[in-house]
Order: C-alpha cells, then sequence, then structure tokens
C-alpha cells in the first residue's frame, strides 16, 4: 500500500492547503443537511405515541452525545499518534478537536435536560448516563487546562497527550461504575420509557442530523486547526506569502 | 566501562532511606493533610445536619470525599521538591528502570499520608455514627482504595509538576479520573450497612488497584521524563 497520503497529512502547508479546499464543502453540506434534518425532524416527522412532540429533541441530542463521545475516542488516537510518531499535526488535532468536543458535551447534557423536564419533570436526574456524560465534560475540561496551563509547545503537547491517554483508558472503567452506581443507589426512580422500535420516518432524519453534525464538525474543526497551523507556522516562507497576499489584496 | 553497576537493591535501599529523611524532616507537610481530612469531615455536621440518622447514611461518603481531597492534596508535594533542587533529573537519568522509581516513590508517599488516614478513620467514623461492625469494612475500602487514588493522582502530580499553579490543575484533571474509587469505596460500605456480602466488592477495588499499580507508573514516568525535558 502507498503511505505517501498518510505521511502528506503530517504536513502543516500540504494540511493547510488541502483543508482550504475541503472546508467549505464540509461547510455548505453540513449546514444543508442540519437544516433539511430540522425542518424533517421538527415538522414532518410524526409524534411519539407516548412522549408526543416533546421527543423531538432527540433529533439534537442525539447527534451531540454521539459526537462529544466520539470527538474524545478521535483525540486519544491523535495522541497516540502524536506520542509515538512526533506528529505536529496530531497534536494540532487535538487542541483544535478539545474546545469542539467540550462544547458538544455541554450541548448534549442541555438539550438531555430540556427533554427531561417535560418527560421526567425535572430538569437534572443522578442517572448513570447523565452522570458520565458529566464526567465527560470534565474530561474534556481538564485537558483544556492542562493544555492551557504549558508556555512551551513541546511539553504541552507531550502532556496532553498522555493526559488524553490516562482518560481514555478510564473511560469504560468510570462508565461501569457510574452505571453501577446508578442501579446500587436509584432502583429505578425514573425509568426511561421504553424506546419503541422507530419508524424510519422518524430515524431517517435522525441520520440525516448525525452526518451533518459531523460534516460540521469537520468543518469547524479545519478552520480551528487552520488558524492553529497558521499561528504555530507563522515564521515559514510559506506562512508569510499568505500573509502578504492576503495584505496586498 | 569499568565502573561497577549499582545493584537494584543498593539503590532502592538508598532511595528509600533518602525519601524517608526528607519526609520525616518536614513533619508538618505530614501533619497538613492529616489535619485538613479531619476538617473537611468536621465541616458535614456543622454544615448539613448533626442528626444521627443522616450522619449514620452519609458518613462513609463524607469519610471517603475527605479523604480524597486531602490525598489530591498531599500529591502536590510528590514530586515537587525533587523537581526544585533537581533530584528528579537524576532520578530520571539514572539507570534503574524509572517504572519502579516512581512505583517506589508512591508507594512511599502512600505510607506516609495514605497509612495515617487510614489509621485516623475509626475515629471520624465514630464521630459520624458509622455502627462500630461497619468501621472495619469502611478501613479495608481505604487500604485498597487510598493507594489507587496515590497512583492515579501521581500521573496528575508528575504531569503539572514544572507548573508553578500546580496545586487547583492536579485536583482539576485527576478528580474525574478517581470517580470510579469513589463510587465503589462508598459503595461497599452502603452495601455492608445493608447487609449484602462485600468481598466482590472489594475484590474490584483490588482489581482497581492491581489495574493502578501496573498501569499508572508508565504514565507517570512519561510525564516525569516530559517534565524535565525543558
Amino acid at each position: 500500500m502507498n503511505w505517501t497520503f498518510f505521511h502528506k497529512l503530517g504536513s502543516p502547508k500540504w494540511f493547510y492547503d488541502l483543508s482550504a479546499r475541503l472546508q467549505p464543502w464540509f461547510l455548505v453540506t453540513g449546514v444543508l443537511l442540519m437544516a433539511i434534518a430540522t425542518v424533517w425532524g421538527l415538522a414532518f416527522a410524526p409524534q411519539d405515541y407516548q412522549q408526543g412532540n416533546s421527543f423531538r429533541i432527540i433529533y439534537l441530542h442525539v447527534p451531540t452525545a454521539i459526537l462529544a463521545q466520539s470527538c474524545y475516542m478521535m483525540m486519544a488516537a491523535s495522541a497516540l499518534v502524536s506520542l509515538v510518531w512526533k506528529m505536529k499535526m496530531a497534536d494540532m488535532f487535538i487542541v483544535a478537536a478539545a474546545p469542539i468536543g467540550a462544547a458538544f458535551t455541554f450541548l448534549a447534557l442541555f438539550t438531555g435536560a430540556v427533554w427531561g423536564k417535560p418527560t421526567w419533570g425535572t430538569w437534572w436526574v443522578w442517572d448513570a448516563r447523565l452522570t458520565s456524560m458529566l464526567v465527560l465534560l470534565f474530561l474534556y475540561f481538564g485537558v483544556m487546562a492542562l493544555r492551557a496551563a504549558f508556555d512551551d509547545l513541546d511539553m504541552s503537547s507531550r502532556a496532553t497527550a498522555i493526559l488524553v491517554i490516562v482518560g481514555v483508558v478510564n473511560i469504560p472503567i468510570i462508565k461501569y461504575s457510574v452505571d453501577w452506581w446508578n442501579t446500587l443507589h436509584q432502583p429505578a426512580t425514573f425509568t426511561l420509557t421504553e424506546k419503541p422500535a422507530m419508524p424510519p420516518e422518524m430515524w431517517l432524519p435522525l441520520l440525516v442530523m448525525v452526518i451533518g453534525i459531523y460534516c460540521f464538525f469537520t468543518a469547524v474543526l479545519l478552520v480551528r486547526m487552520q488558524t492553529e497551523i497558521l499561528r504555530r507556522e507563522r515564521r515559514t516562507k510559506w506562512v508569510r506569502g499568505i500573509v502578504e497576499a492576503e495584505a496586498s489584496k | 566501562m569499568s565502573s561497577p553497576a549499582v545493584s537494584l537493591r543498593t539503590s532502592f535501599g538508598a532511595l528509600i532511606s533518602r525519601e524517608l529523611q526528607c519526609a520525616l524532616r518536614k513533619r508538618q507537610d505530614l501533619a497538613n493533610p492529616l489535619v485538613f481530612f479531619v476538617l473537611v469531615v468536621v465541616l458535614f455536621p456543622l454544615g448539613v445536619s448533626p442528626e444521627p440518622s443522616f450522619l449514620e447514611t452519609a458518613s462513609s461518603g463524607v469519610v471517603w470525599v475527605a479523604a480524597l481531597l486531602s490525598t489530591m492534596l498531599s500529591l502536590d508535594r510528590l514530586f515537587r521538591d525533587d523537581y526544585e533542587h533537581g533530584t528528579l533529573e537524576q532520578l530520571v537519568i539514572s539507570p534503574q528502570p524509572l517504572y519502579l522509581i516512581v512505583l517506589v516513590k508512591i508507594a512511599l508517599h502512600w505510607c506516609l499520608t495514605g497509612l495515617p488516614l487510614l489509621l485516623l478513620s475509626p475515629v471520624l467514623a465514630v464521630m459520624m455514627h458509622l455502627p462500630a461492625e461497619h468501621i472495619p469494612v469502611l478501613m479495608l475500602t481505604l487500604l485498597l482504595g487510598t493507594p489507587t487514588l496515590s497512583l492515579i493522582g501521581g500521573i496528575g502530580a508528575a504531569l503539572t509538576v514544572s507548573l508553578r499553579s500546580g496545586g487547583v490543575l492536579v485536583s482539576l484533571i485527576i478528580l474525574p479520573l478517581t470517580i470510579p474509587v469513589l463510587i465503589f469505596g462508598t459503595g461497599t460500605i452502603l452495601a455492608s450497612i445493608d447487609g449484602i456480602p462485600v468481598a466482590g466488592y472489594l475484590a474490584t477495588m483490588g482489581a482497581f488497584l492491581m489495574l493502578a499499580i501496573t498501569l499508572s507508573p508508565f504514565a507517570c514516568a512519561a510525564a516525569l521524563k516530559m517534565s524535565v525535558s525543558s
């Protein structure tokens, strides 16, 4: 197999050029799909027979929750690459992704609370899922705090990578413990109504929304990574070229 | 090349005696986390309710949270002094495996901070109205749990040792990772109060400890190498 493509990803200039070309497509696709899914899910999808219209928040809640969790996994994969191969781009990915991941975790918690009020009658329940999402939010905050504490770039990237990997080893243990704790302390104070097997009219908009949110995430991520590349490579010739071209416009 | 290599036993003997000497010369540093531990526990009856019925249910959680916070507080000093006077660099470049050095340092740190905390816990448990028959369970959970906390916290201490603003940052990045230990620590005592056999719970805590002993020194060693690299 030809690995040139993979190695090229490690070059900031090449990545910058590639992402500059791809980013608008991701943004347009993401916004379009999200708009379609929002209208479809909110206006045309059938009501839930038990929860009525309040179930419609899943079109926002589930995609943000999926992204919040998978973002940490992507960061962990990047952290491994950053530690083992010392690829600059892997570290830039972590820097760029952590705040987005935290924002999506917060959105998932927030939409969950908004849904919980009419359904469970309370904004917050110490439910296993909610609690482990809250812990995930703190893991993101920890990564961001550690990142901000260092001045030295090389040290901060190594420290962040170690912390992200330690975190990802812990995530399954935390998840399992919280599940166990919840069954121990709260034997079904609030039961989540068993999800009915969804008809396609209900899950198709959800699928579109998930894809749309991933495209949107990629678009935002690429912008953040481009900014990070420009900041770190500001002394190189090609970045100066870009800046001069912008200035002479 | 002719210089005789120092054996593992000699060098670790020297390391252990040095660590103990350093620690015993700073007695106040040993006492502070213990006083903090007692203070946090005392705050709960004062702040929430002195009712024995409330204290009985809350006791395991309060003692455990206090132990957790006090461990976090004491961890800040784990590598800091060594970092400041350069001993840490010597340890990192020494021919002995850093994994073992870290493990020894954390084990000694636990003996000097975790063990006294464990021995003090029955007094606090009695003050918190925990029924006497459950006190051995509390001590067992602390015996298995506090070394795990020290090992996990050691990673945070190693990551932040080169930073001036270490203290709060260690807690911020480590506390989320200690949640499983806290859950099982208090869960075991609550199970014991409910009359459920606790062997399985203790075994899980033992598993956490084993996992922490095997994995955490790797992360600590990597973090220490990063910290002395500048």
